[in-house]
């Protein structure tokens, strides 16, 4: 580090040529920042991990995985985030291979980034309004298909008891009731904190699909289509496996949003029960408990099984495809 | 553009266009009866078992206004809010310049750490980051609120200043040395008008994210420093206490807040830009 005389080169250049001078020096507060309030913050909780209250090492997390209430929450939790995440960027493909061709896609984008403006908490109080018992959605499907709905009548007619499919081909009814008899039951359980992580996740993935097949050049279908490509091995041969590392990351961003769902599982779920959800043990552990050790716990626990599925995700891709991992910048 | 890959030829390709908008359709409609069902609700003075209101009134407004002490509330929530504008902005953008300018050893490690509280959920380190803020005595204050909404908001600004900075020519900072500016000058006259439009975005992107960022302000706030969200939280996590209606004003005033800044955002971004973070602009051109 001194700077003897003998090498001629001031200390400041020979920084210099390493990229380190005044300017370099403009990162050091960012790094600080993040240092002292994301990576110290993290270490501490790992390190307060280890320090149960009962005194042992492992005591937490032997607590956790023993303790039916706190280790269910991870299946929980998988059971919602894995299948909103499958559903998000299975329709989000198709809808985002359409949109592309579209000349003015920006109407669209916006109200779809609504949902994600407006916040998980906002969605929750209006699905709480719209898909409750007396809410807009369960009256119109009440009065589509309800006991006295407008299509139940026809229904009858075609399906019901002595209708026309009965009579002809002598099968029995395939509708003995009305569809729907009465409102469903859409809030205060699972369907409700699936069709919000649906509403606020699906904008989401969506948008970051439609960026990466932004990306990938038109160019290349162009020649696709030239050489005689039909539009389902165009998808087959060139989209896809354009596509599929963004498809990758798009998964793992979406699977990392929904595990962590916290005010619409607690609002529009059944918060003791199958929406209990890991967020919410860390949760209660911390500020109902005041056992930040276990809490710190619990979200260690939460990173580890999300990185385990980030990794599985981005391995499982590499198996599939061996190209440039840009993801069709180029 | 349309000319070799054509839409809508065949049947099979009229099937999946009529699905595609199908599923489209239902969604907005969904949303927007959503949104439209908590604005009629805080309009209407009794709604039960009707599709609409038996009357409307305004009075709901003036009751949460009360209630909720909104301009406590509206107070707070932008103290927090520019704060962390401000911050993310005099830290994030001179640091995305020199990240955008210079290769220096450990940069790669600069990286991942921007990246990280982007990917890992607020809620995983808002915990461990809620324990330190409280053992420091820092929890439950304004200032408190304020650290805990920079780390993911520092990182954003960073994220997307990078590529605007890089599309920048450098040559022409070294002209305006060569032409005998000093470092204020080359700041003042040339940096900070080419800067300009990229930071607005930056940082009105950070403000309608922090206006929204739930997670970290309702594990750092003490009751006296909730933001607009983490109230309307409580109130809806408490429903039953007071009139649904009340609660619905509240909504429609904290949507009010977020759609007033979106719609200035907007005028400067692409919307896609609200999910991925800057990588957005280079593609965009295409």
């Amino acid at each position: 580090m001194s700077d003897t005389p003998s090498e001629h080169v001031p200390l400041r250049l020979r920084l210099a040529a390493k990229g380190i001078d005044g300017v370099t020096l403009l990162v050091l507060p960012l790094v600080v920042a993040l240092i002292l309030l994301f990576v110290y913050p993290f270490l501490y909780g790992l390190w307060l991990s280890f320090r149960p209250k009962d005194g042992s090492l492992l005591g937490n997390y032997a607590k956790f995985f023993s303790d039916p209430f706190l280790y269910e929450t991870v299946g929980k939790t998988l059971w919602l985030a894995i299948p909103v995440t499958v559903i998000n960027l299975v329709v989000a493909i198709p809808v985002a291979l359409r949109v592309r061709l579209m000349r003015r896609q920006r109407v669209l984008t916006t109200i779809l980034v609504l949902p994600i403006t407006l916040g998980t908490v906002l969605v929750a109080e209006g699905m709480l309004n719209y898909f409750g018992p007396q809410g807009w959605f369960n009256r119109v499907l009440l009065t589509a298909l309800g006991p006295q709905g407008w299509f139940n009548g026809p229904l009858m007619d075609v399906f019901g008891p002595h209708g026309w499919f009965d009579q002809t081909l002598m099968m029995g009814p395939l509708m003995t009731a009305p569809l729907i008899s009465g409102p469903l039951k859409l809030v205060h359980n699972y369907t409700g904190v699936l069709l919000s992580l649906v509403i606020t996740g699906f904008p989401f993935t969506f948008l970051l699909v439609l960026s990466y097949l932004t990306g990938i050049d038109p160019a290349l279908e162009k020649a696709a289509a030239t050489l005689g490509a039909g539009p389902g091995s165009r998808f087959r041969h060139i989209i896809m496996p354009l596509l599929l590392p963004g498809l990758a990351v798009t998964f793992c961003l979406g699977f990392v949003q929904a595990y962590s769902v916290f005010p619409s599982a607690v609002l529009l779920g059944a918060p003791s029960g199958p929406t209990r959800v890991i967020s919410i043990a860390a949760y209660e552990a911390a500020f109902e408990q005041y056992d930040y050790s276990l809490a710190s716990a619990i979200a260690m626990i939460m990173g580890v099984t999300l990185l385990l599925v980030v990794i599985a995700v981005l391995g499982a891709r590499t198996l599939v495809y061996r190209g440039p991992a840009g993801g069709g910048k180029g | 553009m349309r000319d070799v890959i054509s839409p809508v030829r065949t049947l099979t390709d009229r099937i999946w266009v009529t699905f595609v908008w199908v599923v489209t359709g239902f969604f907005i409609v969904n949303l927007f009866a959503m949104i439209g069902t908590v604005i009629v609700s805080s309009l209407g003075t009794r709604w039960l078992g009707t599709w609409l209101p038996a009357g409307w009134t305004g009075n709901w407004y003036l009751s949460a206004w009360d209630e909720f002490q909104l301009g406590d509330l509206l107070t707070v929530t932008f103290e927090v809010v520019f704060a962390v504008v401000a911050l993310s902005g005099l830290i994030g953008i001179p640091a995305a310049y020199a990240l955008a300018r210079r290769d220096f050893p450990g940069k790669r490690v600069v990286m991942l750490l921007l990246l990280l509280p982007l990917i890992i959920p607020p809620i995983t380190y808002g915990i461990p980051l809620a324990t330190v803020l409280y053992v420091t005595g820092l929890g439950g204050t304004l200032n408190g609120v304020i650290l805990a909404n920079l780390v993911p908001a520092l990182p954003f600004v960073v994220l997307v200043m990078i590529p605007f900075i890089e599309q920048i020519d450098p040559r022409v900072e070294d002209a305006a040395r060569v032409f005998g500016a000093n470092t204020f000058r080359l700041f003042w006259h040339v940096l900070l008008p080419l800067l300009l439009p990229g930071a607005l975005a930056a940082l009105l992107l950070v403000l309608v994210r922090t206006i929204a960022m739930f997670e970290l302000t309702f594990l750092t706030a003490g009751p006296g420093d909730q933001t607009l969200v983490v109230a309307l939280y409580y109130a809806v996590f408490a429903a039953g206490v007071r009139a649904v209606q009340s609660i619905d004003a509240m909504a429609v005033v904290y949507m009010l807040t977020t759609l007033v800044w979106l719609i200035v955002a907007l005028r400067f971004v692409n919307p896609t830009q609200m999910v991925t973070r800057g990588k957005q602009q280079q593609t965009d051109n295409g």
